[in-house]
């Protein structure tokens, strides 16, 4: 089934040509609007340009981005074509790479790896590929970019699908990999298809991105899954009777008349009526944002999950998962740190470090005493209270978490919870 | 209990439903939000939301519009009457009273503008209401320092934005946590674009202040734009006020937005023109931001909307 809305994620340095990609797709689909080309026209010719457009200025935007040519933080771009709408999550590759990669992961359907056809296969594009799977991207698109330096050549492209298959195979769950041969800088198999590689025979990057199917996120086909958000109770006169429990369905799909259990709290009770603004629904699917009546006076407060009770979710305070370590500041066992799941938000402590992730060898190192800034690694964690989730594999709503520093509130780290 | 596959909702009510996510955690996890509500497009979107947000019960914030005194009289009128129909509380935040009381002192000449003084009056006012966050309608596809802008950005004691120092905002888990006296700016409207939000009026039938249909003005030609002749206007010489058919395509300060000659007098005319527009609303309307290549992040570091 095709999406009406795709998220996809990009990732790069300084040289790969990511912003020349985007800057690209922008301009050969024609979503770039006078005033922004003039506004390029006239910055290009003041960097001492040629006369030609540098169709990177097109997404750098910040003072600092444009006068370093560096980019700094993760850009949401937006563009639509006949058949789908696009949100493009564009991550700059340095620094703190892992953070912008795993932010802009977080959400996106698809990622474009890209591989300077020169290079090679680097760090930073498996490192991008590597943190696509581990966020649980199902489908991968490795931009082969730059092919007008290696004279277009064939052997140089297979030589370079090859290596990085090799690579792709030992990811973390996978998913399906598609390979273009590119030059975002000459406009070949971006958006119209190249005519100095005709050896090519695959989709072009938008024609497929236009395609793919992405299987990952049928969210009706999952256990039913609805985060209290808010309770919505009117306290003037009118309608002083009416309690409905507020949220979005993360995933599956409720009817009213369903059993539900209440967790982790326990109750039981059945769905009296699923209301909207529009007026009452038979059902609902996920990623809809209801509000819920029930048939019983429970106890539901925010950060409790409404579901099927034969498809009850785990209850747990021990938690083990996967982090990305966001922050200067080194993590250790011991560590205490707000977890936020769903509508929750509980007390957590690290009580150990099992192994780290070399992102390059995809070797796990043992015991490692700290994290630091970019580290990926598997922790256990003790919480404050119970919490209701799925293993992330199965359900990215119900199986992330963030953690959040105390003392200065800054989120350092985004994790996944294996069990 | 698990159903097959069946239709994904629409991109619109997609967006929506995202959208009244983020209304909701900011009303859970905050103890004094505010809506800013400017009688503009965008806004009156956020309103809509809010009440498939919260109804049948109140909303659980009050509206706040910073009122430069140069609005157009349609969207003041426009905006009370909603306000009315709603029955929510409204603060307005008052440029003039900044200015009266010398928080502010006022540009002079013809191409003085309120614009930059709107961010004292709503700094002051968000100190003076204690409030922690505030929803505005920017879009990230309005301009490029806000494509880098987070959904929930926070803002320092200042009220400043520092882009290099943003949170990560991962997968639909906002950070909330902030210390006493620092706010945050909540944007629902994020990764809606200019037609989504037209369409989407389309969609709900929204009512919106006449001024962006098609009708008949006095404007003067500047900088290939078209304002609006007012009592705030102060020509400069060889400009001529004639009339012109236009509409407007943002609204803000009579002082610095330009009309678009057009002859689309519905929704449904609008929405056609803006699927098929080659300029971008701030770059054919908006004085404001042709200062220069970064006028738009000087003002949001300065705490701007």
């Amino acid at each position: 089934m095709t999406l009406d809305l795709l998220r996809f994620t990009t990732a790069g340095s300084v040289d790969d040509g990511k912003s020349t990609l985007i800057g690209r797709l922008l301009f050969d689909s024609k979503q770039v609007f006078e005033d922004q080309l003039a506004q390029v026209a006239q910055a290009s010719e003041r960097r001492g340009g040629t006369g030609t457009l540098d169709l990177a200025l097109l997404t750098d935007g910040l003072r600092a981005e444009r006068e370093q040519g560096i980019t700094i933080d993760v850009a949401y771009r937006y563009f639509a074509t006949a058949k789908r709408r696009f949100i493009i999550a564009d991550c700059p590759g340095h620094q703190q790479y892992t953070r912008n990669m795993v932010t802009g992961a977080s959400t996106a359907d698809v990622s474009v790896v890209l591989i300077d056809a020169r290079r090679g296969v680097l760090e930073q594009s498996k490192r991008h590929a590597f943190i696509s799977a581990l966020l649980g991207i199902p489908e991968m698109v490795v931009a082969i970019n730059k092919m007008d330096l290696v004279e277009h050549s064939r052997e140089r492209y297979e030589e370079l699908v090859e290596e990085f298959a090799g690579y792709a195979q030992k990811l973390p769950g996978a998913g399906a990999v598609t390979y273009i041969p590119l030059s975002a800088l000459n406009g070949d198999n971006v958006v119209q298809r190249s005519e100095t590689m005709d050896w090519y025979e695959g989709p072009v990057l938008l024609e497929h991105l236009e395609q793919v199917e992405v299987a990952y996120d049928h969210p009706g086909a999952k256990p039913a899954r609805f985060p209290v958000q808010w309770v919505v109770r009117p306290q003037n006169g009118n309608g002083s009777d009416y309690r409905g429990y507020a949220g979005q369905l993360a995933s599956g799909a409720l009817r009213r008349g369903d059993e539900v259990t209440i967790v982790p709290s326990g109750g039981r009770t059945r769905i009296a009526g699923i209301d909207t603004f529009e007026g009452e629904l038979d059902e609902a699917t996920a990623p809809m944002s209801l509000t819920l009546r029930l048939e019983d006076e429970l106890d539901v407060s925010r950060g409790e999950l409404i579901c099927h009770p034969e498809e009850a979710p785990e209850v747990t305070q021990q938690l083990e998962a996967d982090v990305c370590w966001m922050h200067a500041d080194l993590m250790r066992p011991g560590g205490r740190f707000m977890l936020k799941h769903t509508s929750r938000t509980v007390m957590a402590l690290v009580e150990g470090i099992e192994d780290m992730l070399d992102t390059h060898t995809l070797e796990r190192i043992e015991a490692p005493t700290e994290l630091g800034l970019n580290d990926i690694a598997r922790v256990r964690l003790r919480t404050s209270a119970p919490l209701a989730f799925d293993a992330y594999a199965r359900n990215r709503r119900t199986g992330s978490f963030i953690l959040i520093d105390e003392a200065t509130n800054a989120t350092v780290a985004a994790g996944m919870i294996v069990g | 209990m698990s159903v097959a596959t069946r239709p994904q909702l629409s991109h619109l009510r997609a967006l929506e439903s995202e959208a009244i996510h983020v209304m909701r955690e900011v009303a859970a996890e905050f103890e004094r939000p505010v809506l800013l509500f400017s009688g503009g497009k965008d806004s009156i979107v956020l309103l809509r939301l809010a009440e498939k947000a919260f109804r049948p019960a109140p909303f659980p914030f009050p509206l706040m519009h910073v009122d430069t005194g140069h609005n157009f009289p349609e969207v003041i009128e426009f905006r009370d009457r909603r306000v009315a129909e709603l029955g929510e509380r409204l603060i307005v935040a008052s440029v003039q009273e900044s200015i009266d009381k010398g928080r502010v002192v006022e540009e002079t000449g013809p191409r003085a503008s309120r614009n930059r003084l709107q961010t004292v009056t709503l700094l002051d006012a968000i100190s003076e209401h204690g409030f922690d966050a505030a929803f505005g309608g920017a879009r990230r596809d309005e301009e490029r320092a806000r494509a880098k802008e987070r959904i929930m950005s926070f803002r320092d004691s200042f009220g400043q934005w520092d882009p290099k120092d943003q949170r990560p905002e991962l997968w639909n888990l906002y950070n909330g946590r902030i210390h006493k006296g620092e706010h945050v700016r909540v944007f629902p409207l994020s990764n809606w674009t200019e037609l989504d939000v037209w369409e989407y009026i389309d969609a709900e039938q929204l009512e919106i202040p006449s001024i962006y249909f098609s009708h008949r003005r006095e404007v003067f030609k500047r900088d290939g734009m078209l304002y609006a002749m007012s009592e705030f206007a102060e020509l400069i010489e060889g400009e001529e006020v004639y009339e012109e058919t236009v509409r407007y395509r943002t609204v803000g300060d009579m002082s610095c937005t330009g009309g678009v000659r057009s002859t689309a007098a519905t929704l449904e005319e609008v929405v056609l023109e803006i699927a098929a527009t080659t300029v971008t609303e701030r770059g054919e309307t908006r004085a404001d931001d042709r200062v220069s290549e970064a006028a738009m992040e000087d003002r949001k570091k300065a705490g701007y909307f």
